[in-house]
């Protein structure tokens, strides 16, 4: 996948298999279908969401003061904390944590940030194997793939397609695609690395600065079976991934695995206060970006995150277009407002892949006001002159247009003559609204001159 | 400055003005038939729910539909007679053989099928994830209805590892196909007892 190519040309690419994008649509669709019967069982839903939505405010308003009390609970602990400016810092300090020990395979559950800090590849050049243990990572690691959703890594993926990859690296039988036989060779394969890796790391989804535990959820029980059976257990995580008190956990519980997939709540929610006796235990609080998205107004919200993945399900472009055309390891609408504060220039495009329909925040459990801040990220890509150059001339164009009626009127009026009169000049392959739909039918006249006429009848 | 100093310092620079936090001491639960709502939630994600009298008939379940010959282990005293008592001071990877765990949770939460385990209960911190099969042994009366209830239980907690674990082990990430038994558990059973 080339870093250079923009989500339209991407998502071009994906859309090309008409079968696969349809499948892909409904299966994200489900998800969606499945959040809402799960959030309609729970009559206080809404205040669920407004009570998860003001803690994320309170949180980054009082996030100095949260972290010193996290970071010295911690400490009570016995849990080592390590603070990292930049991705390249986190990755650092990682190596140097293995390195100490000796260790040269570690085994990863599910962690969105150290995607995001290109950890695998830093480590690996080093001599260092990591291997993601989070079934759809797996899959997506053995592909050579970063992960195109984050709750359902390869959800782009076809089950032949995951039958050839295990024969290539597994050596099961070619043509195995049953999703249960795929998964009993996975689990037989990753128990060993489990039993063999003294490193593990996870990420976190939920912090306590109160008592000074992390929460780390999963269905498939990755996580906990790579750390109680590591030496050294390292947990990598985003500032924001704070909040106060304890039994603020049972608010953001109640709505995580109900917006992610509809469950009533993950399988596993770990709390991790404590190193094992003879273990050793390490926190890494990282920003990479994250206060200055705190400093900026009108995006800050954004940090509210919990990275359930339901704006990507119910967002109508993400479920067309696939998560990897987003170039960016969180994708779909969340990952839209949070790419441009990481490289404007490199993610100026995301922003625009979006219907701005709003579905994103009417479903996101921490209220986060998603197609706002897609809309308000747009004026901020021109005004830094990082937008497109057709976008630019096309914005330029349509406010000529728009200046006056005169002209307004004249473009109408030729467009409906051409579609009309001669179909060709707009229905091209020159025309990028052309691609994989025809142009809808003209009028024979505007509202305006209907009016006028209509107004005239009356009048006689 | 070190990292610590500099982050620290673009947080107090960056943050926006405090504001409060809610009160949701006003979310509560319907108390009421919690034993069927809990057995028809747990079933719906996965587990088997079975109703037993006292620990002898726990004992019977175990005997007929688990296969004895084969390793469990447990932490519940009344069990030490039948199965192994699992040790907290031996290296965690003995346990890879675990055929069956039989363990007692504090109390279950009604709304979302899932007991709360501490490392107390289980023994070692492992158990409860590398056995093939878990059992859990809960007392009728001190289900919950939701987190909140079960948050106000747990308090602050004296323990160095706790966890909520609601259901056998299950990824859907190939298809979207649902399979049981991912890493850890292929099943749990949870028994109730009155």
């Amino acid at each position: 996948m080339s870093q250079t190519q923009t989500h339209a040309a991407l998502a071009g690419a994906f859309i090309k298999d008409e079968e696969r994008v349809d499948w892909h649509d409904g299966a994200l669709w489900f998800i969606r279908e499945k959040r809402d019967k799960a959030s309609r069982q729970i009559p206080e839903w809404e205040q669920l969401r407004e009570a998860a939505s003001q803690i994320k405010s309170n949180v980054i308003s009082n996030l100095h003061e949260y972290l010193l009390q996290f970071e010295a609970n911690l400490k009570k602990n016995g849990v080592i904390v390590h603070w990292a400016d930049s991705a390249e810092e986190h990755n650092e300090i990682v190596y140097s944590i293995l390195k100490a020990k000796e260790i040269n395979q570690m085994v990863k559950s599910k962690s969105m940030l150290t995607e995001e800090c290109g950890l695998n590849e830093y480590l690996e050049e080093r001599g260092i194997e990591v291997i993601n243990s989070d079934l759809g990572e797996y899959i997506q690691q053995i592909d050579n793939e970063p992960p195109s959703h984050i709750v359902l890594p390869c959800i782009h993926k076809r089950k032949e397609e995951i039958g050839e990859l295990f024969h290539e690296h597994l050596g099961t039988e070619k043509g195995l695609s049953d999703p249960t036989l795929l998964t009993r060779v996975a689990r037989k394969h990753l128990r060993n690395v489990f039993l063999t890796r003294r490193g593990a790391l996870t990420g976190v989804n939920f912090a306590v600065a109160e008592t000074g535990e992390y929460v780390v959820c999963t269905n498939e029980g990755n996580a906990d079976m790579g750390a109680h059976l590591s030496e050294v257990q390292i947990a990598s995580m985003g500032l924001e991934k704070l909040i106060p008190q304890k039994k603020h956990l049972s608010i953001f519980l109640r709505l995580l695995a109900r917006s992610a997939t509809g469950q009533p709540i993950t399988i596993y929610s770990s709390h991790y206060k404590k190193p094992r006796k003879g273990q050793e235990m390490h926190l890494i609080l990282v920003d990479a970006g994250r206060t200055r998205q705190m400093g900026r107004i009108d995006f800050r919200d954004s940090l509210k995150c919990i990275k359930c993945g339901a704006c990507m399900n119910t967002c109508p472009v993400y479920r067309k277009s696939g998560g990897l055309s987003y170039h960016n390891t969180i994708s779909g609408p969340i990952g839209a407002i949070l790419a441009p504060n990481l490289d404007m220039k490199k993610h100026a495009d995301l922003p625009y892949a979006s219907t701005l329909c709003g579905s994103c925040s009417n479903v996101c459990p921490v209220k986060i006001n998603i197609h706002d801040q897609l809309y308000k990220w747009r004026q901020v890509i021109v005004k830094e002159g990082y937008a497109a150059n057709t976008k630019a001339m096309g914005m330029k164009a349509m406010a000529w247009t728009f200046s006056s009626p005169g002209k307004l009127t004249t473009a109408g009026k030729t467009g409906r003559w051409f579609l009309h009169n001669a179909p060709f000049v707009i229905n091209n392959r020159f025309n990028p609204w052309h691609k994989q739909r025809d142009m809808p039918e003209a009028p024979k006249e505007s509202f305006g001159e209907w009016y006028i006429k209509n107004e005239n009848e009356k009048n006689k | 400055m070190n990292t610590r100093e500099k982050i620290l310092e673009a947080v107090l620079k960056n943050q926006p003005a405090s504001t409060p936090l809610p009160d949701i001491d006003l979310f509560k639960g319907d108390n009421t038939e919690l034993v069927q709502k809990y057995i028809d939630v747990f079933k719906t994600i996965g587990g088997n729910a079975v109703s037993a009298d006292d620990i002898t008939a726990v004992k019977m379940f175990i005997n007929q539909n688990f296969d004895i010959t084969k390793r469990i282990v447990t932490t519940v005293n009344e069990l030490s007679d039948n199965f192994e008592i699992i040790s907290d001071t031996i290296d965690p990877h003995t346990y890879a053989d675990v055929e069956l765990a039989i363990i007692k949770a504090h109390f279950s939460v009604a709304e979302n099928g899932a007991v709360w385990l501490t490392d107390e209960v289980m023994g070692q911190r492992i158990i409860p994830y590398i056995c093939q099969h878990l059992a859990v042994i809960i007392n009728a009366g001190t289900i919950v209805p939701t987190l909140h209830e079960a948050y106000q239980k747990i308090g602050l907690g004296e323990y160095s590892f706790g966890g909520f674990i609601g259901g056998p082990s299950k990824t859907a990430d190939i298809e979207q196909a649902l399979v049981l038994g991912a890493h850890g558990p292929l099943s749990m059973t949870v028994f109730i007892i009155k």
